[in-house]
């Protein structure tokens, strides 16, 4: 990996959010890849993997919850930082910088449904 | 601006528009107007102009500017899905040296992560012998490509009004009507005529001479001189508002930006000891920078710079104040597209939703010409530089969100806040007495510092 880009570096297994802390900002995967797991009495489940140019933690900007999994680097990763603040400065001047968040949520929650309704399926 | 009514006019399914200026205003326009009009189902073309070859070395494909991409800019790209690649990423800057004559001490980015990236704007400086695939321009212009858009490398050489459009004329491409046409090319003299031909009541952009130069040390001496930190320097030296060493892989780029610069200025510049440190001590930085120029920049934005179906963008519209113009490229192309797609392309939709972004940027530049009067008042005192380099030396013993003058100074030198939200932080209360307070400790610790060492030298006598 080339420490020219930006972000922070994170290497392969780190972790870069943990599952039931708090945090308000979001994080933009410059350069590599993350898995999202799912962490239940013990037991590991991978809900994703992302890749350059995806974001996650996204909740932690509009809920003061606790973060709902654990994200970490698959490989090394190269993890950009922005901050709660910085981004609703930005889409006050201008809201067409949300869209793509959006876009990418309302994908997320239609792959989520999906996965309940297959489950549902599968247990009838 | 005429109280004339003016109808409104919108783009449609087939609609071709210009963009004069290949450079990041133009792109960002391009980007986004192409981005925009896919989510409201808009059939538009879009060709864009530029007579520079952005992968050619030297002035021949360069657009003359320091290179800095800043925190926030670095940010909205990445919200947009826009990622830099390393490759065109010189080095990531972590860090400010402050320099002054009393001494230095170094600013840490408050995140503590690499954010902000030095770049070359076309493929590196004039005798340069790397790959030919770095440039910043470049880059964006592929983007843009990828989105759509018609690249075509080459000057206009008319612009004409004709009743439904305007004609545009080049050599090689001939006369073409567009629905649109697009100012962007900077502060080039003779295409910014023929585009303002087309505003009659355009105010062309005030603007100064700059100083930029490259020296060659390579990458090593880059890393061990240098590293990850961008060297910016308040001397009390003529005509001088700021002075700024920038870190790339191989080179260090030279940025003095002030009151028309010349070569006398910059000779005092390069001859001061605080110059000379930062480099290799066997370098003669007079023989050292074979490219070198003295660019214009936009210092006071241009008026009325819209007309029916043109718009002006960048540099020929409105600047930042000295710090991250290629941030206001981004937000005057943006909202140019912003105001094209879904408002309409007459005078009437420009002035009621771009005008008011760029008249945005200018206020921000009035509280930013204060901020750099006050520089330049700081600059010229030594008491009053004293005081500064003690509060940000004692500001790195505390906690980020408690260094008030550290985190005020990292935005002011890198264009990552507005100037007026540094302008309210420089006015906290908290921050005002800590500095009067550094400037007595300070002064004073000099003082009987001073006062030991005379009495150490007879001593020893």
């Amino acid at each position: 990996m080339k420490n020219n880009k930006l972000g922070q570096l994170y290497k392969d297994g780190e972790i870069i959010i943990k599952k039931g802390t708090t945090g308000n900002c979001l994080y933009v995967i410059q350069e590599g890849m993350v898995e999202v797991i799912d962490e239940n009495n013990g037991h590991e489940v991978k809900i994703a993997e992302l890749g350059e140019t995806e974001f996650f933690g996204e909740m932690g900007l509009f809920e003061k919850d606790v973060r709902s999994c654990t994200v970490r680097a698959l490989g090394d990763a190269k993890i950009l930082t922005i901050d709660k603040r910085t981004f609703y400065k930005s889409i006050q001047q201008d809201s067409s910088l949300a869209y793509r968040l959006l876009e990418k949520m309302s994908n997320r929650l239609r792959q989520a449904n999906q996965i309940i309704s297959r489950s549902n399926n599968s247990n009838e | 601006m005429s109280d004339l009514p003016h109808k409104t006019i919108e783009l449609n399914d087939g609609d071709a528009i210009a963009v004069i200026g290949g450079g990041p205003s133009g792109s960002f326009f391009s980007y986004f107007a192409l981005e925009f009009s896919k989510r409201f189902d808009l059939d538009i073309s879009i060709d864009i102009y530029e007579a520079k070859n952005f992968t050619k070395i030297g002035a021949g494909g360069c657009n003359h500017c320091g290179g800095i991409i800043s925190e926030t800019l670095v940010q909205k790209l990445s919200t947009d899905g826009i990622i830099i690649p390393s490759d065109i990423i010189q080095r990531g800057v972590n860090t400010y040296t402050l320099h002054t004559e009393q001494g230095q001490t170094v600013i840490d980015t408050p995140s503590h992560e690499q954010r902000i990236a030095s770049v070359f704007r076309g493929c590196g400086p004039k005798g340069c012998t790397a790959n030919s695939q770095r440039s910043f321009d470049n880059f964006l212009l592929g983007l843009c490509k990828k989105k759509g858009a018609n690249v075509i490398l080459e000057k206009i050489s008319k612009a004409e009004r004709i009743d439904d459009g305007i004609m545009i004329r080049s050599k090689k491409n001939g006369n073409k009507k567009y629905d649109l046409v697009v100012g962007a090319a900077g502060l080039n003299a003779q295409t910014l005529k023929m585009i303002t031909g087309l505003c009659p009541d355009i105010i062309p952009p005030k603007t100064t001479r700059t100083y930029i130069s490259e020296f060659y040390i390579g990458k090593d001496q880059v890393d061990s001189h240098f590293g990850n930190s961008m060297h910016v320097f308040l001397l009390n030296l003529a005509n001088i508002t700021f002075g700024a060493l920038i870190p790339k892989e191989h080179y260090v780029t030279l940025v003095l930006l002030g009151k028309d610069i010349d070569d006398k200025t910059v000779k005092n510049f390069i001859a001061s000891e605080q110059i000379k440190g930062c480099f290799p001590k066997n370098l003669d930085l007079k023989d050292a920078a074979p490219c070198k120029c003295y660019p214009y920049i936009n210092v006071k934005a241009a008026q009325n710079a819209f007309n029916d179906r043109v718009v002006l963008i960048g540099d020929s519209a409105a600047s930042k104040l000295y710090k991250n113009g290629i941030g206001a490229a981004y937000i005057t192309g943006r909202a140019a597209a912003k105001t094209a797609i879904f408002e309409g392309i007459s005078k009437k939709s420009f002035e009621k939703y771009y005008l008011p972004i760029c008249k945005d940027l200018s206020l921000d530049n009035s509280v930013g010409k204060f901020i750099f009067f006050v520089t330049r008042f700081i600059q010229g005192s030594k008491l009053l530089k004293n005081g500064l380099l003690h509060m940000v030396i004692h500001e790195h013993k505390k906690e980020a969100d408690k260094r008030l003058m550290s985190t005020a100074l990292w935005d002011v030198f890198t264009g990552s806040a507005g100037y007026r939200n540094i302008f309210l932080r420089f006015l906290n209360p908290k921050l005002l007495l800590s500095f009067f307070w550094s400037i007595i400790v300070s002064n004073l610790h000099r003082k009987n510092y001073k006062i030991n060492e005379k009495q150490q030298a007879r001593t020893t006598l």
